[in-house]
């Protein structure tokens, strides 16, 4: 029976993720492509201007790289990158607008006597390169580390800002932010990470080469753990009005509140 | 009365019940004109009445049937052409799962060990306390201590999972963490616990039902000859209720199997192999639901196989079940 009903799910899942897949660019709709650690942000922003509008709005989930090939190709209106645009792609006729950026916090138990660590000992902490805690200046104890599953956003923020990609020692990869935090919350050798605005007061937020994560900092830039959610646009052909509409709301200071509701900072 | 039922719906049922109260009134009147034609034509409405209703029931029959169909050709459909790309002896006995790496890997021997380790372990656990419980509950307990124990019992199977996750990793884990002086208490061992605590209501529920079931005329003679109450109960009517009891088992067992929520949030969900207790682990339900959201491409397929292999585990199950329950019904 149980089992039964776990399937349904994921037949009813697929079905829910195969109907993101349309491609069609009339002038009442606009595509987005790209990033799936921006399906939050921009699933968001896309709801309500789809309420407000009437024009339909598509989003396919495919990858940053994916995405800006999408907009180059013209299949789509507007690209999503969760990463800066490489010299040539801004050559080959491409332009990127920040969106918002996406903070990720070093979090550990309030027990912990270490308050700040380098980018570069995170790194080494997670690749199992430092594995206790009094080699950061903390007490004796085995760091635990606490990560998100294969796929997450905020895993592959996590581990490309910090260049540890495919290389974590996870103890634990937990499915949400908040199972991250509980987690974290409850083992006074723990280490995890979560996005700015999910971290709660029952963990403590590490500062990352003597800076603490704030909007502030992080839309500054002195915050290191961190990076830009970028809207991808062609310079030479200009856009449907439709997306011109759907541009101009989401950077406008009007969709700030959504944006932080998806727990990233906005940038305007 | 002539009316003719047309709607092959709920209608005709108050059609057919008016039909019957007013019978006796306008049979008399119908009766002195017509009188052999209007019971063949009632008999033939009763009858057609009748394949509808039967007509009916078959669909919604039907309905359970064709979902079971539906998804059981779905999961081979999309989750054979995985098993093919990777091929099936590195996608069984792989070691190694690593499906967003940049060279990914699809091995799931680390799941289906987890899987069968972690059910196990739940049975190892859980049976004894299920099989005790139940025999107290059935054989020993007074009617008070029986009524407000089963009720406990089923309270504890409609606890939802995700309850028993959030206690798991609220006090479980760290619980083990202290107890076992280990760095984290997140894996192998905390699933078990779980787990056992999650298959007893089955077990215990089915085995009442077995163990009730024995005609007290075995019991009777038992004591009659000498034998002490336990005795009598372990002697007699536990081996008169096997079917029922070893039944009872399979069903924890399939039930352990297939959890995936309560187990998500306690298990670590680590692709290791399981070579400890204390190992985070990954089991083959939780390696589905915890990718699945953002899966693409051959990594989204491949979860389709674990789930298909998943499948094939219980379909084992059921059908061990059934052979039980047969054996049962054939004495």
């Amino acid at each position: 029976m149980k089992k039964n009903v776990f399937m349904m799910m994921v037949v009813v899942l697929s079905f829910t993720m195969l109907a993101g897949c349309s491609k069609n660019k009339s002038s009442r709709s606009v595509s987005t492509d790209g990033s799936t650690s921006m399906e939050k942000v921009i699933g968001i922003l896309g709801e309500v201007f789809q309420n407000d509008t009437g024009i339909s709005f598509t989003y396919n989930p495919t990858g940053s790289g994916s995405g800006i090939k999408a907009v180059q190709e013209g299949r789509c209106d507007i690209g999503l990158s969760s990463r800066k645009l490489k010299k040539d792609e801004i050559e080959s006729g491409l332009k990127g607008t920040i969106l918002a950026y996406d903070g990720i916090v070093i979090i550990v138990n309030p027990a912990n006597s270490v308050s700040d660590l380098s980018l570069e000992n995170v790194a080494k902490i997670y690749t199992g390169k430092i594995t206790n805690w009094s080699e950061v200046g903390g007490n004796n104890g085995e760091i635990i580390l606490i990560g998100r599953e294969a796929g997450s956003g905020t895993r592959d923020g996590f581990e490309s800002i910090t260049g540890t990609k495919d290389a974590c020692k996870y103890r634990q990869e937990l499915t949400s932010t908040g199972d991250v935090i509980t987690t974290v919350s409850q083992n006074p050798n723990a280490i995890g990470y979560a996005s700015l605005a999910a971290v709660k007061d029952s963990v403590k937020a590490l500062t990352v080469d003597g800076v603490a994560a704030t909007k502030e900092t992080i839309k500054n830039g002195s915050y290191v753990v961190q990076r830009p959610f970028i809207l991808v646009t062609k310079t030479d052909t200009p856009l449907s009005e439709a997306a011109q509409n759907f541009f101009a709301y989401i950077t406008s200071p009007d969709a700030n509140a959504l944006i932080s509701k998806a727990g990233v900072v906005p940038a305007n | 009365m002539r009316r003719i039922c047309s709607r092959p719906s709920i209608f005709c049922f108050g059609d057919f019940i008016m039909a019957k109260k007013k019978k006796t009134s306008t049979e008399q009147v119908i009766h002195s004109t017509e009188p052999q034609g209007i019971n063949l034509d009632h008999s033939k409405k009763k009858q057609i009445l009748e394949n509808i209703v039967h007509g009916i029931f078959l669909l919604l029959g039907l309905i359970a049937v064709g979902c079971v169909l539906l998804i059981t050709v779905y999961l081979f459909i999309s989750g054979v052409p995985a098993i093919h790309k990777i091929g099936i002896v590195d996608f069984l006995f792989g070691r190694e799962w690593a499906s967003t790496a940049a060279d990914p890997k699809y091995g799931i021997l680390p799941f289906i060990l987890t899987s069968i380790y972690g059910t196990a372990g739940a049975v190892i656990l859980g049976v004894p306390i299920g099989f005790m419980t139940s025999v107290y509950l059935s054989k020993i307990a007074s009617p008070r201590v029986k009524s407000v124990m089963q009720s406990a019992v089923s309270l504890l199977a409609g606890i939802p999972s995700v309850v028993y996750g959030l206690v798991g990793m609220l006090v479980l884990v760290p619980g083990i963490r202290k107890v076992f002086n280990v760095p984290d208490g997140a894996g192998l061992l905390a699933a078990i616990i779980v787990l056992a605590i999650m298959i007893l209501p089955s077990i215990i529920k089915m085995s009442v039902t077995a163990l009730d079931a024995v005609p007290k005329e075995y019991e009777d003679a038992s004591l009659a000859l000498g034998a002490t109450p336990i005795e009598t109960y372990f002697r007699v009517s536990v081996p008169a209720a096997k079917s029922g009891i070893a039944a009872a088992v399979v069903l924890g067992v399939g039930r352990a199997i297939g959890e995936a929520m309560a187990v998500m949030m306690v298990a670590g969900n680590v692709p290791n192999m399981p070579d400890s207790l204390f190992q985070s682990v990954r089991f083959l339900t939780t390696a589905v639901a915890s990718e699945m959201a953002y899966s693409s491409g051959l990594q989204r397929q491949a979860l389709f196989s674990v789930a298909l292999v998943l499948f094939m585990f219980i379909m084992l199950i059921n059908a061990t079940l059934n052979f039980f329950l047969k054996r049962d019904g054939n004495k």
